[in-house]
């Protein structure tokens, strides 16, 4: 008679985020954004947050349909207007989490102006933008943060536009923290993202994220493993490095690693403050009420 | 139930349309608004902001529209009552986020004075030009709400019946006022809190392991969902199923977009709301609605004074469009509608064709930019009688 041993089958960590009903997810063969949502889940168990009271919010794009693969409250807005969306929905909950959770086009281009002035307004936000240099979900366009000389299905010749250097942009505007990542880096992104769920104010981690199918292959840069190796040969840690420094080109540098992490008064703290040092006790300091 | 008394200023006031408006809304149960500064609309979210921190609650003003237009559902789904207010080039950008809330079923209310256009148009004079916008501006096959106040007591009552239907069909309602409501100046009664009703936010008693977000009952409104509570829901402007997840099959769309219509069609003659005068024996009937039916008026009370059978027919409710109530007046002899509004004949089209070719259809339009004369629309009267 044989003899029967049981052995203990390793669960994944990650399971439990995820709506495992909607898996296999639509995501390409080499892409980093399930990576980065790994990272994501890891640094959620790190903080040992009730997930009940943690809600993404995405915009449109592939990295806008994170939103509808996590197992918590999550939406899936319109173009460009998550960080409003997550705005009314902070102001309305600010004991609730809210991550926004979007891509490079979403949230810089179309999306640019209510970033801005989020980070201005220090929303107690925490911005996840999976940067894959390109519109990807409809067909690899010239983005915002696509590299001069770069090829793109609207740029066949290459890219002439300068890129945005994300980093410097919300620095400027006011984010309370940011850094930047790749998804070669998933130890450091996780801590990151652990890091920056703690912190108090607009958050911003960039995450330099392959695109294979249409980035990679217009570019002549392999597959998503030739990703990863032109990550580790190009990075380079520099915490602190200041953003002006640090703008990415196509087969330059990429310096990555936490750049600002500061405290400033949040949006409700501010308005608080001024509200109730102007009406003294007729300020009602209790939030937004629940209609019913 | 009652309307929270911290929210309601009763009394008998000296206001305009705007801040009876911000009043309503805060009547209603409002304690969220984000707007954007547009004329001649900004006084209803002055006030709410000056009002809002000793009711309890919060106002934010936005970069642009696009964001207030969404920024409310934000906070409608954190739980808030919410809206927001503009006017004419605002409403154009607000259009991206009425197809979301009509997709995500987000109660909300939206508040356009409307001002003269196309474009900058007549910041600070009247129109009603904003009507078919209304109906149609957002891309995609849907219905909405919209209610027309024409005094400034009816911008307080009329605020409260948008957000009670809105939670009621889960759908964004439109106060659509015009720039002489919002900005005349009248009486306006605030009745104690304990006499305003108010329909609370229909929240799901399923737990969360059987809570399906988009299923309904035979009133085609789904559950809400409460957020932070383990229902781990999902909201998407996509095709969705009744889960909430998107699903790209021509099946699922028919079935989402005829619901979403449905809800509101079924319902037409409950959400229907009108002011009828002397129809019954009317060979006329003049329909008007906001503030073309003060001017409407006394060409009507001119033309009895003639001698002609003029009746009165007021939308209070303009969408869904009372179609019933033309067929019956239509098959009951009556020999034309006049339809006087401060455009080119917008809901005088649907007048037309909710009449089915049984009684004539006079428009009489106005470009915008003041009100009409009361004696063109008595010539419009008595033409309809050649």
């Amino acid at each position: 008679m044989a003899t029967t041993i049981d052995v203990p089958v390793p669960g994944n960590l990650v399971e439990p985020f995820l709506r495992s009903e909607r898996i296999p997810h639509i995501w390409c063969p080499g892409c980093g954004i399930g990576t980065t949502v790994n990272c994501f889940a890891r640094a959620l168990l790190n903080t040992k947050k009730d997930l009940r009271k943690v809600a993404v919010v995405s915009g449109i794009g592939c990295t806008g349909r994170v939103a509808g693969y996590v197992k918590l409250d999550s939406f899936h807005t319109t173009h460009g207007r998550a960080i409003p969306f997550a705005t009314g929905l902070k102001l309305s909950r600010p004991d609730i989490d809210v991550v926004v959770y979007s891509g490079d086009g979403d949230l810089f281009a179309i999306g640019g102006n209510h970033l801005i002035h989020a980070a201005r307004r220090n929303i107690n936000l925490k911005v996840i933008c999976v940067n894959n240099l390109i519109y990807a979900m409809t067909g690899g366009q010239t983005g915002p943060a696509t590299p001069e000389d770069a090829i793109t299905a609207t740029a066949p010749f290459g890219a002439y536009e300068p890129a945005f250097n994300m980093p410097q942009l919300v620095e400027a505007a006011g984010a309370s923290y940011v850094a930047r990542w790749t998804t070669y880096h998933v130890k450091q992104l996780e801590r990151s993202m652990t890091e920056m769920l703690s912190h108090d104010g607009f958050s911003f981690i960039e995450v330099l994220s392959p695109c294979p199918t249409l980035y990679q292959r217009r570019n002549k840069m392999g597959d998503g493993l030739d990703a990863m190796k032109f990550y580790k040969e190009k990075s380079k840690v520099r915490h602190g490095a200041p953003t002006s420094e640090i703008g990415l080109t196509r087969d330059g540098e990429i310096v990555v690693g936490k750049f600002v992490d500061r405290q400033r008064p949040d949006y409700v703290e501010l308005m608080r403050r001024q509200l109730r040092e102007h009406l003294g006790e007729r300020f009602i300091n209790d939030g937004v009420p629940t209609c019913c | 139930m009652q309307s929270d008394p911290r929210g309601v200023l009763t009394g008998t006031h000296f206001l305009d349309g705007d801040h009876a408006c911000c009043e309503g809304a805060l009547a209603a149960g409002a304690r969220f608004a984000s707007g954007y500064p547009i004329t001649p609309s900004t006084e209803v979210v002055e006030r709410f902001a000056a009002r809002i921190p000793t009711v309890g609650g919060t106002f934010i003003q936005m970069e642009d529209e696009l964001a207030a237009s969404i920024t409310l559902q934000g906070a409608v789904w954190g739980g808030a009552k919410a809206f927001t207010v503009t006017s004419g080039p605002g409403f154009s950008l607000m259009m991206e986020h009425v197809g979301y809330a009509v997709m995500t079923e987000t109660p909300c209310v939206f508040v356009n004075v409307q001002r003269g256009g196309p474009s900058t148009g007549l910041p600070t004079l009247p129109a009603q030009a904003d009507m078919m916008q209304a109906r149609w501006g957002s891309h995609g096959d849907y219905q909405i709400i919209a209610l027309c106040p024409k005094s400034p007591q009816e911008c307080f009552d009329l605020t409260i019946t948008a957000f009670n239907l809105a939670e009621q069909y889960r759908t964004p309602v439109f106060v659509m006022m015009d720039e002489c409501v919002g900005h005349m100046t009248e009486k306006v009664i605030i009745p104690p809190a304990g006499q305003i009703e108010i329909t609370p936010r229909r929240y799901t008693t399923a737990a969360p392991d059987q809570f399906q977000p988009y299923a309904t009952g035979s009133d085609l409104v789904p559950d809400v969902p409460p957020i932070a509570s383990g229902y781990s829901f999902h909201i998407t402007g996509l095709t969705h199923d009744e889960r909430g997840y998107p699903s790209m099959t021509p099946e699922t769309q028919d079935h989402l977009v005829r619901r979403l219509q449905d809800k509101i069609l079924n319902a037409v003659e409950k959400i229907t709301l009108t002011e009828e005068e002397n129809l019954n024996d009317a060979e006329v009937v003049v329909v008007s609605y906001g503030i073309t039916s003060r001017v409407a008026q006394r060409a009507i009370d001119l033309a009895r004074a003639k001698g002609i059978r003029a009746g009165k027919l007021r939308l209070i409710t303009a969408w869904p469009f009372p179609d019933f109530k033309f067929r019956a007046l239509a098959s009951n002899g009556v020999r034309a509608f006049v339809v006087p509004e401060l455009n080119l004949g917008q809901m005088a089209r649907e007048v037309q064709r909710a009449a089915g070719g049984q009684s004539r259809v006079i428009p009489v339009t106005h470009a915008g930019g003041n009100v009409h004369q009361p004696e063109q629309i008595l010539r419009a009267i008595e033409e309809a009688l050649l």
